[in-house]
């Protein structure tokens, strides 16, 4: 710092340690409780030195929640979500900025649109789009008609019913939240940011636009896809009203959603110990992604949103 | 749009574009427009027949007591959490600056809550906070003598969200504080310390203003969390009770729509909040805008 003040330094480091333990409170109490057993988790107060039950109530959490297949799940849902993006926002954004074509300003603005709408505005008709995808194509088909043109050349009544659903399906949980611009709007201000030259000389090179996408475009978005893949991968693994709606079936859904289910509920013996134990197992992984990524991610995050 | 070294091909950028605009259509533009026509109608709760009434749900939407007590509750909790979540994230940000040292232990010490699911950190506080089994339940208990109950009383339920939501996000603003602050040239600091200005001073009249910017964008970040994110968390610790006390808009559109099953309700209430986002969103552009070049 710029003069030497004991006083004030001393406070920062009071305030830092306070705040640390703060916001680690609820994580600390929450392991604390996973490592008790029932009845010490259930005494009036709970004890603050941890047991040793912890390997236990995990194991009793991992099956009693489902969470082997649940866990799966979130992981199927976080990598498509988080790849599924990447790779459609890095074409996309190839092809805004690094093409001329009659519908460029068109196709830009159709996807920068969504970044105004957050799927939980729109959930009741993504819903039914996604209990049938075929819906548009129905109703363009009935709107024209076409049932009358078919049943004619049928010569008896014919009714043409286009049905396809993704509820309780991988694609159902993954394709409906790609639908976002946030990714496609990084990835253009980045290729922005590349020197023309660069292109010039792949062109002069001989290069297709392919070979130049693969081969330098690419190579330089690495940092900027590591950080994508972290904050995306946490949107993916923690997301829980989609979930929540598309998935009817306990062996589809995520562990988030199926986290609710080992909560004690009133008439049950106070499970908190398991409830917990399941709790750290979830919220493990995104964790572990933000920890041993954060000098990518800290520096997407923040980069993304300029 | 700067002039770019454009490739040209018939078909190759329609190609590369196709996959994000056919998602896009599909589960962007037809369900928002398929809301915006079922809030124009009723419909009975199977949808076998609809009708269309104009701004009938709407009339009906502002006259309920039931929503305008979910926007009184939204705005409440929205700015409760605002206001804590941002106030802890800059002062804690301001202090890690500070120390010049550790600056990164610290930021690695306090950024994981924003890997937690807000259900999970709805969870958490539900544990902490609970009547029979919370710490801080029954420390209320024996040193004030409060009968502390989020499962029955409205306010304590509401502390309850409040305090999860604004926790799970004071990571993420201390995050964009932190970056902030670090931008600020070092020199305008000095220059100012040189000219006798308390370490106080120095903050309210440079680094604050230069935060401006950041604080806006976060503010925005926040309320948009608190919107729609949360529902996570009222999902899975309230269920918007005791008593729709902590039924916030979002959560009422799911609970009208998915479980009463009133459509046309439901529609008008998710075209309300589309407004609202895109309003709070083009603000935050027009404002951000004049900042930073997005064109380049």
């Amino acid at each position: 710092m710029v003069e030497k003040t004991p006083v004030l330094d001393l406070f920062t480091y009071v305030v830092l340690i306070f705040g640390v333990v703060l916001v680690g409170f609820p994580i600390l109490y929450a392991l604390i409780a996973a490592t008790l057993s029932l009845d010490e988790v259930s005494r009036v107060p709970m004890s603050m030195i941890p047991g040793d039950q912890l390997f236990n109530n995990m194991q009793e959490a991992w099956s009693r929640g489902h969470l082997g297949t649940q866990m799966l799940n979130s992981f199927i849902m976080a990598m498509g979500i988080t790849f599924g993006k990447i790779i459609v926002s890095l074409f996309g954004a190839f092809s805004i900025v690094y093409f001329d074509y009659r519908f460029r300003t068109l196709a830009f603005a159709t996807v920068f649109c969504t970044l105004m709408l957050p799927i939980e505005v729109r959930i009741l008709p993504t819903y039914e789009m996604a209990a049938n995808i075929f819906g548009p194509l129905q109703s363009v088909w009935d709107a024209l008609g076409l049932d009358g043109i078919v049943s004619w050349f049928a010569q008896h009544e014919v009714k043409v019913t286009l049905e396809f659903s993704l509820l309780d399906s991988y694609a159902g949980l993954i394709l409906p939240l790609i639908a976002s611009a946030t990714c496609t709007f990084l990835f253009r201000q980045f290729f922005l940011t590349i020197p023309e030259e660069l292109c010039e000389a792949a062109k002069m090179d001989g290069a297709s636009p392919m070979t130049f996408f693969w081969k330098i475009l690419l190579p330089l978005s690495k940092t900027n896809i590591a950080a994508l893949v972290v904050i995306e991968f946490v949107y993916g693994w923690n997301q829980y009203l989609w979930p929540l709606l598309i998935t009817t079936n306990a062996r589809m859904t995520t562990a988030v959603i199926g986290l609710q289910h080992l909560l004690p509920s009133p008439e049950d013996p106070p499970n908190w110990h398991i409830a917990m134990a399941g709790a750290l197992i979830v919220m493990l992984p995104p964790i572990l992604v933000v920890l041993c990524m954060q000098r990518w991610f800290v520096k997407g995050l923040v980069e993304r949103e300029k | 749009m700067k002039k770019r070294a454009f490739f040209k091909s018939r078909s190759l950028p329609y190609l590369l574009i196709l996959p994000q605009l056919l998602i896009t259509l599909t589960f962007f533009y037809w369900p928002a427009a398929q809301g915006v026509i079922a809030s124009f109608q009723l419909s009975d709760p199977f949808g076998f027949r609809t009708r269309f009434v104009w701004f009938d749900n709407f009339i009906a939407l502002f006259r309920d007591p039931l929503y305008l007590k979910s926007i009184l509750i939204t705005l409440f909790f929205s700015g409760s959490v605002a206001l804590i979540s941002i106030s802890c994230g800059l002062f804690l940000a301001t202090m890690a600056n500070r120390a010049l040292r550790f600056t990164t232990l610290t930021r690695t010490l306090l950024i994981w809550p924003y890997a937690i699911a807000p259900a999970i950190s709805g969870i958490l506080w539900l544990f902490l906070l609970h009547p029979s089994y919370g710490v801080v339940a029954i420390a209320l208990n024996k040193w004030f003598g409060l009968d502390w109950n989020p499962l029955l009383e409205s306010s304590h339920a509401m502390l309850l969200v409040v305090m999860a939501s604004a926790w799970k996000n004071i990571s993420y603003n201390f995050v964009f504080f932190l970056a902030g602050l670090q931008a600020v040239p070092h020199s305008l600091i000095e220059a100012a310390a040189m000219d006798g200005a308390s370490p106080f001073r120095r903050f309210w009249a440079i680094t604050f203003p230069m935060l401006s910017p950041t604080l806006f964008f976060v503010t925005v970040m926040t309320i948009i969390f608190s919107f729609f994110e949360s529902f996570g968390i009222i999902h899975a610790v309230t269920q918007g009770g005791p008593g729709g006390s902590t039924n916030i808009l979002v959560y009422k559109v799911y609970q009208d729509g998915f479980i009463g099953l009133n459509l046309g309700s439901s529609s008008a209430q998710s075209v309300v909040l589309m407004v609202l986002i895109i309003v709070i969103t083009a603000l935050q552009f027009k404002y951000v805008e004049r900042k930073v070049q997005y064109t380049g």
